[in-house]
């Protein structure tokens, strides 16, 4: 007991919060300090029990660097019993080397950087190599939990371990224990940021190429132009819609623009404004705009919502729309049949 | 000081706007044009639009109030070729210019007031026949 200064800090090194009523927000700027090098410090100066806390701290090192190859064997055994087992995305030859590298890696990093930060450069190699399985699991087809389970996985055969060597001595079992579980823990959580990271860029890279792929104009005839809406209109969608139809209104000479909301799954005040504001700039500049593709349930809706297309036209098809237009232009369409 | 040139076309009156809008110059449009719409007994003003590329709420007013005074005096007035950007500014500004007819360019704009006039022409008979 003499390596803890006082009942306090032990409680601090429990895997679970001492007290369960105890309010969460208050332990949250706890967790993130260095509590271990505050403590190392704390026994320098109140025991000046340097070598035993040196000690006390490399023993994983230690563990991971000496017992590599059993411990591979029993990680190995532990991972094929276990739910994130999946043979038919991975060989096991694959999984043997990533997990001997995996060990060798963070055995290194553990010998030379602090347990308590896996932020520390000493880490570095390690998570570049946590981020490139997470990656390739990922594509592989594992889930994420699945890829964390990956690391947690190490905790069995490394606490039998640290079981084996600590004996009776509870106490530095327990603290032994918690370093190593936290910091599994983060490596194993590391692999989920990664996953995430990856998931956002995808997400924001689409969203980008929506936004430009969203709103294509049509020429449907001689000065008449659509515009078919698909999707939720928001003010940056509306924005960049407004300035493509605007613009190929002027480049084609166009008078009538047809705005199909066919596409369009709520029409709401807010969609109804946007699409008012596109209809009144068109027609500052020239042409005229017919809203076509008003389902039932959303002309419903509008007129519930008190939404009015006041002055302008709207069409229930764009079929009946362009036929509005071809009208405004002059234009008829014949069958062919009945002239001959 | 600078002016904005008004040219007569038939019964027509078309202002050509080519240089950047400021107030002073709005306000002496608006003099000119309703002295020449009297004058010249215009029934039709064309405002060409297509060279600016700014407006403000100033402007986009005046443009308002310009429709509504020809009006006033018996000319229909058309703002032809507007910008793109311009248009977007004036909603943003909710200036929608409801009263004010528009058109593409000066072309479809002129063909709108020959067939507004045709179309005002027709009730009333023989005082105004139809080109």
């Amino acid at each position: 007991m003499a390596r803890h200064c006082s009942t306090r800090d032990f409680f601090r090194q429990m895997p679970f919060p001492p007290f369960p009523y105890a309010p969460k927000c208050k332990q949250v700027p706890r967790y993130k300090v260095p509590r271990y090098n505050d403590r190392d410090k704390l026994h320098r100066t109140t025991h000046g029990d340097l070598a035993m806390n040196d000690q006390f701290a490399s023993k994983i090192a230690q563990l991971l660097a000496e017992d590599e190859k059993t411990l591979l064997e029993d990680w190995l055994r532990e991972q094929k019993a276990g739910a994130s087992w999946r043979p038919e995305l991975m060989p096991e030859a694959e999984l043997r080397r990533q997990c001997s590298e995996f060990l060798s890696l963070s055995s290194a990093a553990a010998r030379s950087a602090s347990l308590a930060d896996i932020n520390e450069a000493g880490w570095q190699a390690v998570r570049d190599f946590l981020a490139d399985i997470a990656r390739r699991r990922t594509a592989a087809g594992y889930t994420p939990s699945e890829t964390a389970s990956f690391v947690f996985s190490l905790k069995r055969p490394l606490f039998a371990r640290l079981g084996a060597h600590y004996g009776a001595d509870a106490a530095a079992l327990s603290a032994e224990i918690w370093t190593a579980t936290a910091l599994l823990d983060r490596l194993g959580l590391y692999t989920t940021e990664v996953y995430q990271k990856a998931r956002n860029e995808v997400i924001a890279r689409q969203q980008e190429e929506m936004l430009e792929l969203s709103t294509p104009v049509v020429k449907l005839w001689e000065g008449i132009l659509a515009l078919p809406l698909i999707g939720t209109l928001d003010s940056a969608r509306t924005q960049v819609v407004m300035e493509n139809l605007l613009q190929n209104i002027v480049d084609s000479g166009s008078v009538v623009a047809i705005i199909d909301i066919t596409g369009v799954p709520t029409v709401d005040t807010l969609v109804a404004q946007h699409l008012l504001k596109a209809v009144a700039a068109a027609r500052l500049m020239g042409a005229q705009c017919i809203i076509s593709g008003i389902r039932p349930q959303i002309a419903q809706t509008m007129v519930h919502l008190g939404v009015a297309f006041d002055d302008v036209v709207t069409k229930a098809t764009l079929a009946d729309a362009l036929v509005y237009a071809f009208r405004q232009r002059g234009l008829a369409v014949s069958d062919a049949r009945l002239r001959a | 000081m600078e002016k904005i040139p008004i040219l007569k076309l038939g019964d027509q009156l078309l202002v050509s706007i080519q240089v950047d809008m400021h107030d002073r110059l709005a306000l002496a449009l608006q003099d000119d044009l309703t002295a020449r719409v009297v004058r010249d007994k215009a029934r039709g003003v064309l405002v060409d639009i297509s060279a600016l590329e700014m407006v403000d709420s100033f402007i986009g007013r005046m443009l308002g109030t310009i429709a509504a005074m020809t009006r006033t005096l018996g000319a229909e007035t058309v703002v032809v070729g507007m910008r793109p950007a311009v248009a977007i500014t004036m909603v943003e500004l909710g200036l929608t210019l409801r009263n004010v007819r528009t058109a593409l360019n000066v072309d479809a704009g002129m063909e709108l007031l020959r067939a507004s006039m045709a179309s005002e022409a027709r009730p009333g008979g023989d005082d105004h026949p139809a080109q």
